[in-house]
């Protein structure tokens, strides 16, 4: 990014382009704005989407927030303040020194004489010295500029710092139910181009802002007084550039993200046909996908199109204001000055002048456009900010009584936010110590959501669980999640060595407790096989593990901190059928000191369980050991026969082989 | 990052992407530059009209400061042009400057956006062709990155380097005009421009250096917030908060002062210009203005030299920013036209037949194949499916069961033997023609963004009522209609709002759509609820009914229903038949189905 914040800096008004705003979210409206754009005409017939719609609803709500955050500030803002007024003082010293210089060079000098002409050295020390003013007033210029707008980057650097800080905080924290209704791309997305939408705001638009008032007010000030009509004439394209700039600015802002909505689709329609690429030779659909590349392809080249004449007519407009008001400056100071009423010289300041403020004022559309951000921006950092987790520690929740004998669930009952129906409704059931209970149902019966009710990643809408007693919503989360290990058939390996990755929740674990863990879970021996072993890297960017291994991998991580109760929600799908075994027998050595849930589509992984409970839409429907259950010949029983292949009538047949499997239970 | 087509994935197959992707300070290649020109060939002619008109508009930008001169002498009585004749043409100086100023820009960038998209377009109608294997190498991400991300870096390229040009003819423009005007006051103006240069050449490598430091450091703390946000539940399951949280604050803060560093470095240069402008106007000041008072030169052409002065820094400013644009061009050119050489290894003989009404029989004769040469996965395989029959593969994996599907589709050539399709081998018949015979559905259902619609009819012309009857026929009408919008529900995400079990249905309900000749059907392994398996099982024959199939067989249920079933050892034929024969056998088939695995995939695993 720095890159091009730089080049932001160089290159003025054409740079509206590098700004890369993100999707909105919010939903707002933005109308009235482009009434006279014709390009709204030619927006009309589409639907605006949220997505790209600019909410200036949210901004009395943004800036003076982004303003209070950065008000810890003083003295640097101070700093940077009273930098630019000097930066602009002398910035506007330049115009009067080269309209002096014009006239020393003329004589026009009221009351100057061909006489001093002849003497010369009055004249020529003038000169001399109006030039070193120009050097000290240009160079002090450069150096206040560089001051102040360092402090702006400053800032903004030191905004950007602590609104990460606080956003990482802040999504570390918020409760699953939170993050299961905000995509994950979004969430990145906002604090990656939220953030820096917001940071730019401080350190380009804040700035240009400030030297753009400075330069206007106190410029005018003094112009007026000089020469009020001359000032009239110098600014007569200002209000016409401004109101074009920001109309401009607006437009392109939202242009940006229409535009960016057919390049994602572009991207998409691309990534699409290249990992369905079997389907799409499989179905010689090679044209049908070219036509939808050239239509997707052709309908961001369009918008881009569209977007590239917005902004250079914008600008061409601009500059011939610009140039307008110069060729009224001159005409009436040509006059003037033909006339004997006006020294050359002091048109030339004028003119000058006019060139100072060309370059700001062009940067309005700019502005604009890096104004716009930061107000959609803010608003959607600021919303995750503000939202406060749903499940937290109550005041003073003692931490759990660790003896973890019984787990019991109560009735217990759950409702996602929003949802028509209870994910989960009266459910019953108590696991002792060195027991196992084993969970079966369709998908959506609720299992999973059953496993994440018990660290607290939701809280029960009706009934409750306990452990020893305790509703787990009295105890610490801290204790709860410590006692708590849900092992999950969609793994996540973060960036880090296969060590820190089963270490994961223990990061001082000793080695002997990892390699126990990973042995347990059978994935030992194939770490070992690694050139680096343990400290092989996993990942995005690490080794490549096949769904097994990786599940494996997980199963580890799981027993590493030797919770009291595990999980395994469809832990070990990816997992061979012989390796399953091993594990299983494996994971019930340790089975004794703790309570084990299984949740699995494939029964060989809990049929040997004490308890066995059928799901099927959120209510226990079924439940017994696997003998018990095969008895009562219903949903778990065909489910049995289905997976093995069998008919019903070579039950009898199968059944001695897998007694040695179940334990017996009282 | 590799390209090598004969690294067989693996971790050496990459990795060192991101190292290349940042050396970007290397030669500019001329090779590149040339390859790069023939997608500007096409647009040749609009290329000239936009030089014209930045030629045009330089010439405007150059001479407005010269009518200010104008004005100014006339104002003073010296010039025989009347003051309101200068204004009139000054004013259709700008008129003319602001048309050609748009026109420049938007051609410049329209032609730069059309050259940017043929390029795209080559490069994904070049992926339409080259070998699936490369694809599955090279991992559409990486492959993606450089559609996308490398070709955006050219656009950047060519949108400033047309810019750029008008930024140089601009520069010798001014250069050009101080020149005529009075040379000597030109030349020690000019002076001040080396130091300039010499200024910047200094500084560069320094700014570039902090720059690139602060990109990296920022990728950083964006991989580290991404990493967590996409972990987060395993890090509230692991009580990670807030070791995670120091170590990504760490991070922020490294970033923090990168960031500073690269501020500094951008604004040390601020003044620099500054400075140099002031002492340029200084001259002009004094030289200029003693030759005035000597009468040697008039007061116009001192302002004139004034206003230019203020703009040359500007063009000198634009132009070294290009060359490190151009670097980026270069490396970003290099990874497209490496997509852009990968091979075609299989494409249409000339004369190659055109499969039509054809009786469907699938044969392969003395088989030996393997994505490296020196490694068969297939040795000397032989097996013939009669019209209308269906054949089951079973084996471990590795075993060569996809390597048949593939080959029969030609995703790959044999290495020696054939594959034929109603007798004629596959390499002497048109690619399309044998996709339109040949339908495959895979273990990973796979549908694109759109509606179910459209996921069904995918690229055959068929009408709604095609398409419902084809979903009726897999019983997957009943769920869909359920759906929010029926038939044109959208899918998200490639079908994630649907259970594996609805996809899988939807695409059978599209090969049905497709009705090929032949199908080939890799079985889903993944376990799926009772219910819903049953409905596919029944799919399956509703699918396979009066067609030639080939099943890469993984459940029980399906082989036994097969005519054949075939099963494969390190990609030989250990034994083959029907379900019946093979059990009265009693050899490995028949073994692992007295063992009773509900899949054969998870018996032959184990040695």
């Amino acid at each position: 990014m720095s890159v091009s914040s730089r080049r932001a800096k160089t290159k003025a008004v054409s740079d509206v382009t590098t700004d890369a705003p993100p999707p909105h979210n919010k939903p707002g409206r933005f109308d009235g704005w482009f009434s006279a754009s014709p390009l709204r005409q030619a927006l009309r017939p589409q639907q605006v989407s949220p997505a790209e719609a600019l909410d200036l609803k949210a901004l009395p709500h943004v800036l003076p927030r982004i303003l209070r955050l950065i008000s810890h500030h003083k003295a640097r803002i101070t700093l940077a303040l009273l930098a630019s007024i000097a930066a602009t003082i002398f910035a506007l010293a330049l115009p009067v020194l080269l309209g002096r210089a014009v006239d020393q060079a003329h004589l026009l000098l009221p009351g100057a004489t061909p006489a001093d002409l002849l003497s010369g050295s009055a004249a020529g020390n003038a000169l001399w010295i109006t030039a070193g003013l120009l050097i000290a007033a240009a160079s002090l210029r450069g150096l206040l500029t560089m001051l102040s707008g360092f402090q702006f980057e400053y800032i903004g650097q030191k905004l950007g710092l602590s609104l990460r800080l606080a956003y990482f905080e802040k999504l570390q924290r918020l409760d699953f139910g939170f993050h299961d209704s905000v995509h994950s791309g979004d969430l990145i997305t906002r604090g990656m181009l939220d953030l820096e939408g917001m940071r730019m705001f401080v350190e380009n638009g804040l700035q240009r802002i400030v030297s753009l008032a400075l330069l206007l007010g106190i410029g005018a000030t003094l112009m007026f007084r000089t020469d009020p009509l001359m000032a009239l004439l110098s600014l007569s394209f200002v209000p016409f550039v401004i109101w074009r700039a920001f109309r401009t600015g607006l437009t392109l802002r939202l242009t940006w993200t229409r535009l960016q909505q057919r390049m994602s689709i572009l991207t998409r329609t691309i990534e699409e046909n290249l990992q369905g690429l079997r389907v799409v030779r499989a179905f010689a659909a090679k044209n049908h996908e070219l036509t939808r590349f050239d239509q997707a392809s052709g309908d961001a080249l369009r918008m881009s199109n569209d977007r590239i004449a917005v902004r250079t007519g914008a600008v061409s407009s601009m500059t011939f204001a610009f140039y307008a008001a110069m060729a009224l400056v001159l005409w009436y100071g040509g006059h003037r000055v033909a006339a004997g009423e006006m020294s050359v010289g002091h048109v030339a300041g004028f003119l000058t002048f006019m060139t100072l403020l060309q370059a700001p004022v062009r940067q309005m559309m700019m502005i604009v456009n890096t104004f716009a951000r930061a107000i959609s921006s803010g608003s959607r950092l600021f919303e995750i900010l503000d939202r406060e987790p749903a499940i937290h520690d109550t005041a003073d929740a003692p931490d759990l009584r660790t003896e973890g004998n019984v787990l019991r669930f109560e009735q217990a009952g759950f409702r996602y936010e929003g949802a028509a129906s209870d994910a989960l409704s009266a459910i019953n059931f108590e696991v002792r110590k060195g027991q196992t209970l084993g969970i079966v149902g369709p998908p959506g019966s609720g299992k999973s959501t059953l496993a994440q009710l018990l660290p607290r990643f939701y809280d029960v809408t009706s009934g409750r669980i306990t452990i020893d007693g305790q509703d787990i919503r009295d105890v610490s989360l801290t204790s709860l999640r410590k006692a708590v290990a849900v092992v999950s058939q969609d793994v996540f390996l973060f960036d880090m060595t296969l060590r820190e990755n089963v270490a994961y929740s223990t990061p001082d674990a000793p080695e002997a407790g990892i390699t126990a863990a990973a042995t347990t879970a059978q994935i030992h021996p194939h770490i070992q096989t690694l050139p680096q072993a343990y400290d092989t890297p996993a990942g995005e960017r690490g080794v490549s593990l096949s769904g097994g291994q990786r599940q494996r991998l997980s199963i580890a991580r799981g027993l590493i901190g030797d919770p009291s109760i595990v999980v395994f929600d469809d832990s070990t799908s990816a997992v061979d059928a012989a390796t399953e075994a091993h594990l299983r027998a494996a994971l019930q050595k340790g089975s004794k000191n703790r309570i084990t849930l299984i949740i699995a589509h494939r029964l060989s992984a809990l049929m040997h369980a004490d308890e066995i409970i059928v799901l099927d839409k959120g209510r226990i429907t079924e439940r017994g050991n696997h003998a018990q259950l095969l008895a009562r010949n219903g949903h778990y029983a065909a489910l049995y026969h289905m997976q093995s292949g069998q008919r019903e009538t070579h039950v009898r047949r199968t059944e001695p082989l897998r007694t040695l499997d179940i334990q017996v239970t009282t | 990052m590799s390209y090598d087509m004969g690294g067989r994935g693996g971790p050496t197959a990459g990795g060192t992407n991101g190292a290349h992707g940042e050396d970007i300070f290397s030669a500019v290649d001329v090779r590149i530059l040339r390859r790069f020109l023939t997608f500007v060939r096409p647009y040749r002619l609009e290329l000239i009209g936009v030089l014209v008109v930045v030629l045009i508009f330089v010439g405007t930008q150059v001479s407005i400061p010269l009518a200010i001169r104008f004005a100014i002498d006339s104002a003073l009585g010296d010039k025989a042009i009347a003051l309101d004749w200068v204004i009139a043409g000054f004013l259709g100086l700008i008129a003319v400057n602001a048309v050609v100023s748009f026109l420049q820009e938007w051609s410049a960038a329209v032609v730069a956006q059309k050259v940017i998209f043929d390029l795209r377009r080559a490069m994904f109608v070049h992926l339409q062709d080259v070998s699936t294997s490369f694809i599955d190498q090279t991992h559409v991400g990486r492959i993606m990155s450089r559609i996308q991300g490398d070709v955006n870096a050219l656009q950047e390229f060519l949108e400033t380097s047309v810019q750029a040009v008008g930024d140089l003819f601009l520069l010798i423009g001014i250069i050009t005009v101080l020149m005529l005007m009075d040379w000597q006051l030109a030349l020690l103006t000019l002076s001040a421009l080396p130091v300039l240069v010499v200024v910047r050449a200094i500084w560069l490598p320094y700014a570039k250096k902090t720059f690139r430091h602060a990109r990296d450091t920022s990728s950083i703390v964006n991989g580290v917030l991404a990493e967590n946000i996409n972990g987060v539940r395993v890090v509230q399951g692991s009580q990670r908060e807030s070791v995670n949280f120091s170590a990504f604050e760490t991070r922020a803060k490294e970033n923090f002062s990168a960031q500073i560093k690269a501020a500094w470095a951008a604004q040390i240069m601020v003044p620099s210009v500054d400075i140099l402008t002031g002492i340029c106007q200084a001259i002009v000041v004094i030289v200029g203005g003693t030759a005035v008072l000597m009468g040697r030169l008039e007061v116009g052409v001192m302002v004139a030299f004034i206003f230019f002065v203020q703009r040359f820094f500007d063009p000198i400013r634009t132009l070294s920013l290009q060359y490190t644009v151009m670097q980026r061009a270069m490396a970003a050119g290099y990874r497209i036209f490496e997509v852009l050489d990968v091979p075609v290894t299989i494409k249409d003989k000339p004369d190659a037949l055109n499969l039509h009404h054809i009786t469907p029989s699938v044969e392969f004769s003395n088989v030996t194949f393997g994505y490296v040469p020196d490694r068969p996965v297939l040795h000397d395989l032989s097996f013939r499916i009669e019209p209308g029959q269906t054949v089951a593969l079973v084996g471990p994996t590795g075993s060569g069961k996809s390597s048949i599907a593939s080959l029969t589709l030609r995703f790959f050539d044999v290495t020696a033997g054939a594959v034929k399709v109603d007798g004629h081998d596959v390499r002497d018949v048109t690619l399309d023609s044998l996709g339109r015979t040949i339908a495959m559905v895979l273990q990973e259902p796979f549908l694109f963004t759109g509606t179910v619609f459209e996921n069904i009819r995918y690229n055959t012309g068929a009408t709604r009522h095609d398409v419902i009857a084809a979903a009726k026929a897999v019983s997957a009408h009943a769920f869909i209609e359920q759906l929010p919008q029926g038939y044109d529900t959208p899918l998200e995400q490639r079908g994630q709002n649907l259970s594996q079990g609805q996809r899988q249905l939807l695409s059978f309900a599209r090969a049905l759509v497709a009705d090929p000749d032949i199908l080939i059907l890799d079985e889903a392994t993944a376990s799926i609820d009772s219910v819903t398996e049953q409905k596919i099982q029944s799919a399956l024959r509703t699918l396979l009914k009066g067609r030639t199939s080939l099943i890469i067989a993984h459940r029980l249920a399906t082989v036994r229903d097969a005519d054949n079933i075939i099963v494969l050892q390190q990609g030989r034929i250990l034994e083959q038949g029907s379900h019946e024969a093979l059990v009265e056998r009693d050899g490995f088939y028949a073994s692992l189905f007295r063992k009773n695995y509900a899949s054969f995939d998870d018996a032959m695993q184990t040695p």
